[in-house]
């Protein structure tokens, strides 16, 4: 069986300008550290990019702000990086708020083959502005659509070589084992790499057929 | 004990043993350490069994919470990802939440994620006032300029409407009812016509209003 490990330069060569690019990870812990350098490195610009929050200034995604590579951002909560508000301030980086848990169904929408998902999350405030009002079994909803991605990537605790992966904690899990679903490529960094066979069939929990390249 | 920790101490009055709640950031996060045993706190990037905050200790970076502090895990704790966490959160699954807040209105709702210069993000807080059963405010009765939080309309972008329950400041206990604002506790030193002036919409003062309880 072919192994989905694919070396850095690999990976560099897949990032172009004008994608949209899906990130794992929440509070600038643990984020996909190595393949965000290789972002850096490809040279990429004017990116759209999920993320659950722009971490802390020049951290994980913090990073990708201060080269100033993002041109929008659909996110939750940037109030721990005030390079993303003063590039808000300053109209060189759009940004959208979604509530986390709509912005959690919104990727996993896009990773699980539905069109959206209906929630009253948002109902009477600012979110539900341009959004569709639906009514079902008597209840009032508000329709939040799939976020699909170019690229996605995330950090596994472990991965073999067919991409099955594992997590471990809260930091290490997050919005990982979702936003690693929901790219036309899926890459993952991953902490230890193991054989085929190491990572049981009941401990994994993203199956290895989401997962496209491997970072070791 | 200083005001954020008499504050914390008192709104982690409403929890009881087999509850599970979600504390914010700020002073919400201090609840944890008043808490009766039995309660189970939960972190949105995906945990319940949060328990004390570690410091000087090695720690697992997988385990830090929604704050991006570091914590140990209590026994029974349990880890998943954020999709599952908001889901708990917002199928009415959480005992109480406590959020800070910009504004809350005579009606109970609050505002707590913007402000005319700056957008920081709802993060989980609209799932939290949608989904959790009790929606606690813990915060300073006043802004630090002295103007009121307690306001007759938010002026601010919303995070819900008509969703506080509890509002608990270092000078007395508010609850929301249908019938409007009821002071209902207030702290020693402190006097009705104080509150009343510091505060936009009308008080109903409680008949069985409470002094509250101060250090043993």
């Amino acid at each position: 069986m072919e192994s989905k490990v694919t070396t850095r330069e690999k990976i560099i060569s897949c990032f172009k300008d004008g994608q949209t690019i899906a990130i794992g990870g929440q509070t600038g812990h643990w984020m996909p550290e190595r393949l965000i350098d290789c972002i850096l490195e490809s040279g990429a610009r004017h990116l759209t990019v999920y993320s659950i929050d722009t971490s802390d200034p020049g951290v994980g995604i913090g990073r990708l702000i201060r080269a100033k590579v993002i041109d929008r951002i659909i996110t939750t909560h940037v109030g721990t990086n005030p390079d993303t508000n003063a590039q808000i301030q300053a109209g060189t980086l759009q940004a959208e708020f979604s509530p986390i848990g709509s912005w959690i169904e919104r990727i996993r929408c896009g990773g699980m083959g539905l069109g959206g998902v209906l929630t009253k999350t948002g109902l009477g405030t600012v979110v539900e502005e341009g959004k569709q009002l639906i009514t079902a079994n008597g209840q009032q909803y508000l329709l939040e659509t799939a976020l699909r991605a170019d690229i996605a990537i995330t950090r596994a605790r472990r991965a073999d070589p067919i991409g099955n992966l594992a997590y471990r904690g809260s930091t290490g899990r997050a919005s990982h084992p979702i936003v690693a679903t929901c790219g036309d490529l899926s890459i993952v960094e991953c902490d230890h790499f193991c054989d085929l066979g190491e990572i049981t069939p009941d401990e994994v929990e993203v199956p290895g057929m989401f997962v496209d390249m491997i970072l070791v | 004990m200083d005001n954020r920790h008499f504050i914390a101490r008192r709104a982690a009055r409403y929890f009881h043993s087999g509850d599970v709640v979600n504390l914010g950031i700020g002073i919400p996060s201090l609840c944890g350490n008043y808490a009766e045993s039995g309660v189970l706190f939960q972190t949105e990037n995906g945990f319940i069994g949060v328990g004390a905050t570690a410091q000087g200790i090695e720690i697992s970076d997988r385990l830090f919470n929604a704050g991006g502090i570091p914590y140990l895990p209590a026994l029974g704790g349990c880890a998943f990802d954020v999709a599952k966490s908001f889901g708990i959160i917002r199928s009415g699954r959480m005992a109480a939440t406590v959020l800070g807040a910009l504004q809350v209105s005579q009606h109970g709702d609050l505002a707590n994620w913007a402000t005319p210069d700056r957008a920081f993000g709802m993060g989980g807080a609209m799932d939290l006032v949608n989904g959790a059963k009790q929606v606690i405010v813990a915060m300073e009765l006043c802004a630090k300029d002295g103007s009121p939080k307690l306001v007759k309309e938010c002026t601010l972008p919303y995070t819900g409407r008509r969703c506080v329950d509890h509002i608990v400041t270092e000078r007395c206990v508010i609850d929301v009812t249908p019938e409007g604002l009821v002071l209902s506790e207030l702290r020693r030193g402190h006097s009705v016509e104080e509150i009343c002036s510091a505060v936009e919409p009308p008080l109903i003062v409680s008949p069985e209003l409470k002094e509250m309880e101060e250090d043993c």
